[in-house]
């Protein structure tokens, strides 16, 4: 039958193949698709994981398995619910999942996990319209929830137990160390890693090694990190000049609690981020800011969670505001 | 290296734009041939911007190459002249492959044609002086452009003879002519700069005249080394500067090449006259050079016949009218794995599948892409990621002008400057989640323009 494409029609012309009719542009960027940025936060996030594996052992397995399996079942029934398609191809569920489960303590119970991946997904997400709808960031949506629900498993108390025997969870961690007995804890073992803290957290080197892959990859906008670091420096700056005699110098609120992985793994998830490189560093400041006085002036130690929310609200007044001017515009 | 440096002191390229693969290696190597004259043409008499041309042959009329058929419409209009002898048959209508149904005069090929080398020779052959050309007046210059009926070549088909009116107001101080081709596979302004330098040389220096402006520029992207060789021989000691800039999409767009040479911005809404500046495709240069020089119209183009899906890209010389049809057959015809005929380049050009439709004077090629070629992902939802916005060479928001478009939402369209976006489409190449961006960026200022009309 091969002839039959060599056939001159009435024209005298060769048979046409199938054509279709597009608009323009008819090229695609081939391999740049949403779930390739998906993975590549999951390739950014290994370091992490390895790092909380060798630290927590067993507890990281266990809220790993938990949250990424709690997500994906939450995004496979609720989407269900709403009759969509099922569009856990994307990843997106899965980067949800092991986020959530680095920002839990390795100790809290199992249903704490669970219960936060369903509301993560649920409330957080498929609530607003499913993926790139939700305002808040989905994994801080879970943990918030567990952290209110569950104030014990999730406070000071809930990262510790004594009778463990993995050494770093013996241990307090050390913002709750600061925050309750003003005790400093060496910068070397924070910057490694091998302090108590939710999972995911503990090691800055983990988190700038994958952060900064992150930003190379321009799948994460560098100016979110840098905005919340630089505020963050600035702020501590401050503060360890108000109050040299603490010890807690500006390394340490760089280094401590979760400040390198929230600013390049949780802040800057792109749905709930602006759009605009320069709504980017606006949004990174704020974060910075609401971290800062919330380490500084609250009752908790860490303020991560909360700055994160605080701008994800406040991210569409900020698109509103930073709407670039064309080219030309007088 | 002062060789490649831009000799202004712009950036010598522009913000933001996209890297397409260039796959100009099809027809790049093609020397420009010219087809024959087809057993007929058909003139659309609405060819470029502005009012449609008004007729002034019959049906059963005679006419020799260039003789007038349709006169100027207006100001902003342009004439057209026989690409071919023949006789006039009765004005139908056709279907152009950017959707629009315009009256069109068919003319039948009838008497001796000047064909093949001859009429090469009298396109760009010979010699094109680039001395000596204070004798032509401005007022003489413009007229002789706007007899000929030349409109930019480039693609959007603005009648020239506007841009280089003596305006007392807004005086032209630069005038810029286009060899960048940032669009992917297209070569017909390569072969031009390559086998017509002088040429071009001559045009430009004639535009300059025209426009009373200071300085020439030819710019170049730095992705033809050897047709910004070619200009500067031809150009050496006429004062033209040959300025090669950074290969990126859209490079070639009016706006972002002034911004690239000259740092300086065109007003929203407004055009290059306004800031003092008159841009015009290389090809156009030529054809105003041939007006001027030789008094011949425009009734001839260089057309790339380009793609996977054609079995011998080329670049060719054909009469304006001639259909794709025929550009496709005197190619070889169409390849299995053809998949999309498209006229003019892949990202801006449209997609269509009459393939009696007559070449305009704005068609720049006829690319055919493979089924590989036009593979899309599925669309997904956006999670404004941002890249669109970190492509647009326009300094946009596309995803939110698509999202207004989509939600029918005029006013937030007009407040991320909708009608600002001229659809190069960096941002739908570029989107992760696949989405038709430009298609709906499309839609909506189409609708906020008839709301605007309406008021």
């Amino acid at each position: 039958m091969a002839e039959i494409t060599q056939t001159m029609d009435s024209a005298d012309r060769p048979a046409a193949p199938v054509l279709h009719v597009a608009p323009s542009p008819h090229l695609a960027h081939q391999a740049l698709t949403t779930r390739r940025m998906m993975l590549d936060v999951v390739i950014a996030l290994v370091p992490v994981v390895a790092m909380a594996l060798v630290v927590f052992r067993g507890y990281a397995v266990k809220q790993l398995v938990i949250c990424v399996l709690g997500c994906l079942a939450a995004e496979a029934l609720f989407t269900r619910m709403r009759g969509r398609t099922l569009p856990l191809k994307d990843c997106s569920a899965l980067v949800t999942g092991i986020i959530l489960a680095l920002s839990l303590p390795g100790p809290a119970p199992w249903y704490v996990g669970a219960i936060a991946a369903f509301v993560a997904i649920g409330i957080g997400k498929v609530l607003f319209g499913g993926v790139g709808m939700n305002i808040f960031n989905p994994a801080m949506v879970g943990r918030a929830f567990v952290m209110i629900a569950f104030a014990s498993a999730m406070a000071a108390s809930g990262y510790q137990d004594a009778a463990s025997g993995v050494d770093a969870v013996t241990q307090a961690t050390p913002m709750d160390l600061f925050k309750l007995t003003g005790q400093v804890t060496p910068l070397g073992p924070m910057f490694l890693g091998l302090t108590n803290g939710s999972l995911g957290e503990t090691s800055a080197l983990a988190c700038l090694v994958g952060g900064i892959f992150l930003c190379v990859r321009r799948t994460a906008s560098w100016e979110i990190p840098a905005g919340i670091l630089g505020m963050v420096a600035l702020m501590a700056g401050l503060a360890q000049w108000a109050d040299p005699a603490s010890g807690w110098t500006v390394w340490h609120h760089l280094c401590g609690g979760s400040l390198l992985f929230g600013a390049f793994f949780i802040a800057t998830d792109p749905v709930s981020s602006p759009l605009t490189p320069k709504g980017k560093a606006i949004f990174g400041v704020g974060v910075g800011f609401f971290i800062m006085l919330l380490r500084l002036f609250s009752g908790y130690p860490e303020g991560v969670m909360f700055a994160v929310l605080l701008m994800n609200g406040i991210t569409p007044l900020i698109n509103r505001w930073c709407i670039p001017k064309p080219l030309g515009l007088r | 290296m002062s060789d490649t440096a831009s000799p202004l002191a712009a950036r010598g390229t522009f913000r933001h734009g996209v890297h397409p693969p260039e796959r100009k290696h099809f027809s790049e190597d093609a020397p420009i041939e010219v087809v024959p004259t087809p057993p007929q043409v058909l003139i659309p008499l609405l060819q470029h911007v502005g009012a449609p041309c008004v007729p002034v042959v019959s049906p059963k009329d005679s006419v020799a190459l260039g003789d007038p058929i349709c006169k100027a419409g207006g100001f902003v209009s342009a004439a057209m002249h026989a690409p071919i002898a023949g006789k006039v048959l009765k004005t139908g209508v056709t279907t152009l492959p950017n959707g629009r149904h315009v009256q069109a005069i068919p003319i039948k090929a009838e008497g001796a044609q000047l064909e093949g080398r001859d009429l090469w020779e009298e396109i760009f052959g010979g010699e094109w002086p680039t001395t000596g050309l204070e004798r032509f007046s401005p007022d003489d210059i413009v007229a002789a452009i706007s007899a000929a009926g030349i409109v930019g070549l480039g693609g959007a088909a603005f009648p020239t003879h506007v841009k280089y009116k003596p305006n007392e107001q807004k005086p032209i101080d630069t005038v810029l002519i286009n060899g960048c081709e940032c669009e992917p596979y297209l070569t017909p302004d390569y072969r031009v700069m390559l086998e017509a330098p002088r040429a071009v040389v001559a045009g430009a220096l004639l535009a300059g005249r025209a426009s009373g402006a200071r300085r020439i520029v030819i710019g170049v992207e730095d992705n033809k080394p050897e047709a910004a060789r070619a200009l500067r021989d031809a150009a050496g000691g006429t004062g033209i500067d040959v300025a090669v800039l950074k290969t990126k999409y859209p490079q070639g767009s009016e706006k972002q090449l002034i911004m690239a040479l000259l740092g300086r911005a065109v007003p929203l809404g407004g055009l290059p006259l306004d800031i003092g500046v008159a841009v015009s495709n290389v090809g156009t240069a030529a054809a105003m050079a041939r007006a001027v020089l030789r008094g011949k119209p425009m009734t001839h183009r260089v057309v790339a016949v380009t793609g996977a899906g054609v079995r011998e890209p080329k670049n060719l010389l054909v009469p304006i009218g001639i259909s794709y049809g025929e550009l496709l057959d005197f190619c070889g015809g169409l390849t299995p794995e053809a998949a999309r005929i498209i006229a003019g380049g892949p990202m801006m050009g449209f997609a269509f599948a009459n393939l009696d439709a007559p070449v305009t004077k704005g068609t720049s090629g006829l690319t055919v892409l493979s089924a590989a070629d036009v593979a899309k992902a599925d669309e997904t939802a956006c999670i404004r990621c941002g890249r669109c916005v970190d492509v647009c060479p326009m300094n946009l928001v596309p995803t939110k002008l698509a999202l207004a478009s989509r939600a029918k939402n005029l006013e937030l369209a007009r407040q991320y400057h909708i009608l600002a976006c001229f659809e190069c489409g960096s941002c739908a190449y570029t989107c992760p989640a696949s989405l038709p961006l430009v298609q709906l960026i499309r839609t909506g200022k189409a609708q906020v323009m008839a709301a605007q009309r309406k008021k």
